[in-house]
């Protein structure tokens, strides 16, 4: 195996997910099989390759500071699942 | 109102329609309504939509004409009726991106391309299914419903822009938008038969796309010929100012490249698209198109993309990486779904995103947070970009001598419905050709080359330089003369299911 349950379990930590124990021998499995695939990248030296972030484009453009009117606080909060005093509402953040 | 099938109007192309309603032959209102018949009865067989906004197309309808009759210019689309795919915000229509934790999410906006559509007067009927977050190759992962490829029922219509590349294919409307990130629009269009374009990365503005890999992310057209696809480019394309990765060079007139013949043109073959084990009969139908390229006065060559076998692994580390960062923002508290049991904000993060999500999804982040995680990004993360480069290096060194890539889209051609899903890696093999053509950011384009003896669709893709989407339609226009699919249409709603879905 590639990756362990525990390694499963940290990663699921790190982004905010929690499995159930079916899911989790599930995902450690699958997850094994496609890092498996993608260590065929080993074979290739590429010490002296620089790498690609952006295929073209200029992520870096620069365009004038100008005022313009933005979206109303009222669409903004249009989609929350709970909203108060114009403000986006949610559970106690020190437990 | 007249009771004309949405079949009779599709087969001179959108710009003849357009010119039709222009001239008053035709109101805008009886080719909605002509559509929105077609779609009523043939939705039950298909499933490409997961809302049809019947009243905003009515409406939009109505307004076509009304400006008609006033004298008012109409647009390059006026009266066309187009899908988009639900991963495109619409303003005050629901936007789901095939997920469950954007059940009920009302974009306040219009994508950018959506804007532009209907600004050129284009109707839009509805929102069409998807993977969910784009991330699939069958259109299986939408949390939603299936849907069914119109050449056969049981099989899937590709992905994860499936429900567009249906939609077409069944008449239901005679384009739709889709977007790419790894082959979402070109793997659909072939498994359905219909035309599909992948603009150069930048071409056309990612605003208002929910963000899935922002360094491969395109949307682009779904539709019955190059012709029309070439037609919707026109109106998409071009820089953004809401989109700093939206490029600052001038559109061209594709409409001028289409007639411009193959002659002259020297066209690269890779070896390495005709691997031991390709399908027999998508290896035959693209061969018989290229053999069509002498006929065409283009000639033919044989390359090598060297790196292709490692696109694949490449791609799905740059992909999910990207995607487990953009993804993190779903997490129950400005929009989407959020789990009420939660006492606190931790909670409420974890219970809300594990919910929500489907199981591809999770996967996904998982495998990008994985690779992106202390002790792994240099050996994952930063390898697959190097990796990148060289294929993007490959890509370079062929357009020296040669003007465009010929390759199969797809290794196979629609399979059946289940058959991969509890495989991802099998399922990602499906993406073979086509990543290659996202990690570099060029143009690719799948259009119909012949159909396999079950009846399915087989698809050619044409690879360009970057911003040379003009020679790609070009060709592609040229083999599509050549080859006469057009002619070729699925049998639905006739030979489909009572019902589909889940």
């Amino acid at each position: 195996m590639a990756i362990t349950r525990d390694e499963v379990r940290h990663i699921a930590k790190l982004a905010n997910l929690e499995f159930g124990d079916d899911e989790q021998d599930r995902f450690t499995r699958q997850l094994s099989a496609i890092l498996d695939h993608v260590k065929q990248l080993d074979r290739l030296d590429t010490s002296a390759v620089e790498p690609t972030s952006h295929a073209g484009g200029d992520p870096a453009a620069l365009r004038e500071d100008t005022l313009a009117p933005t979206l109303p606080r009222d669409e903004a909060l249009a989609n929350a699942p709970e909203a108060d005093h114009g403000l986006f509402k949610v559970p106690r953040v020190i437990g | 109102m007249s009771g004309g099938d949405a079949r009779d109007y599709a087969g001179d192309g959108v710009r003849a329609l357009r010119d039709r309603i222009a001239a008053g032959d035709l109101s805008a209102a009886e080719v909605v309504e002509a559509h929105l018949g077609r779609i009523a009865r043939v939705e039950p067989a298909i499933g490409a939509f997961l809302h049809v906004d019947e009243d905003g197309a009515r409406a939009a309808a109505a307004a076509i004409d009304r400006d008609r009759k006033a004298g008012r210019p109409l647009g390059p689309l006026a009266g066309v009726p187009v899908g988009v795919k639900d991963i495109l915000c619409t303003r005050g229509a629901a936007t789901t991106c095939g997920s469950r934790i954007l059940e009920g999410f009302v974009p306040p906006y219009d994508a950018t391309c959506v804007a532009r559509l209907r600004a050129a007067g284009a109707v839009v009927v509805g929102k069409t299914n998807m993977d969910e977050f784009a991330m699939g190759s069958s259109t299986e992962n939408s949390a939603y419903r299936a849907t069914r490829n119109p050449w056969d029922p049981e099989r899937v219509p590709g992905g994860s822009s499936g429900g567009s590349a249906a939609a077409v294919a069944a008449d239901e409307v005679p384009a739709a938008l889709g977007t790419d990130t790894g082959g979402s629009i070109r793997q659909p269009a072939a498994l359905c038969g219909v035309v599909g374009m992948k603009p150069t990365y930048g071409r056309v503005s990612r605003y208002g796309v929910v963000a899935f890999a922002s360094s491969l992310d395109q949307v682009g057209p779904l539709a019955n010929s190059v012709a029309d696809a070439a037609e919707i480019l026109q109106v998409i394309a071009g820089a953004d100012a809401r989109d700093a990765t939206s490029a600052r060079v001038p559109v061209p007139d594709f409409r001028a490249a289409l007639g411009g013949g193959a002659r002259g043109l020297r066209l690269g073959v890779p070896r390495e698209y005709f691997p031991a084990g390709l399908d027999a009969e998508v290896d035959a139908a693209v061969r018989r198109a290229l053999g069509e390229a002498g006929r065409l006065g283009a000639t033919v060559e044989e390359i090598s993309l060297p790196h292709t076998e490692y696109a694949i692994p490449a791609y799905y580390i740059v992909a999910t990486a990207e995607a487990s960062s953009n993804l993190a923002r779903y997490d129950g508290v400005r929009y989407g779904h959020r789990d009420d049991a939660a006492r606190d904000l931790a909670a409420l993060y974890v219970r809300s995103r594990s919910g929500g999500f489907g199981a591809e999804v999770k996967r996904r982040i998982m495998l990008g947070t994985y690779v992106l995680s202390s002790g792994y990004y240099d050996a994952y993360y930063r390898k697959a970009q190097k990796v990148r480069t060289l294929i993007r290096r490959d890509f370079d060194t062929v357009f020296e001598k040669v003007d465009v890539i010929v390759t199969p889209t797809s290794p196979t051609p629609a399979f059946r419905i289940g058959e991969k899903v509890d495989d991802p890696l099998a399922m990602y093999l499906s993406d073979i050709f086509t990543v290659t053509v996202n990690l570099a950011g060029l143009p690719g384009l799948s259009l119909p080359c012949g159909v396999t003896g079950a009846g399915l669709p087989i698809g050619l893709q044409v690879i360009g330089r970057p911003f040379d989407e003009e020679t790609v339609l070009r060709v592609a226009a040229a083999f599509e003369a050549a080859i006469g699919f057009r002619s070729r249409r699925p049998l639905l709603p006739e030979r489909g299911p009572a019902a589909p879905g889940r």
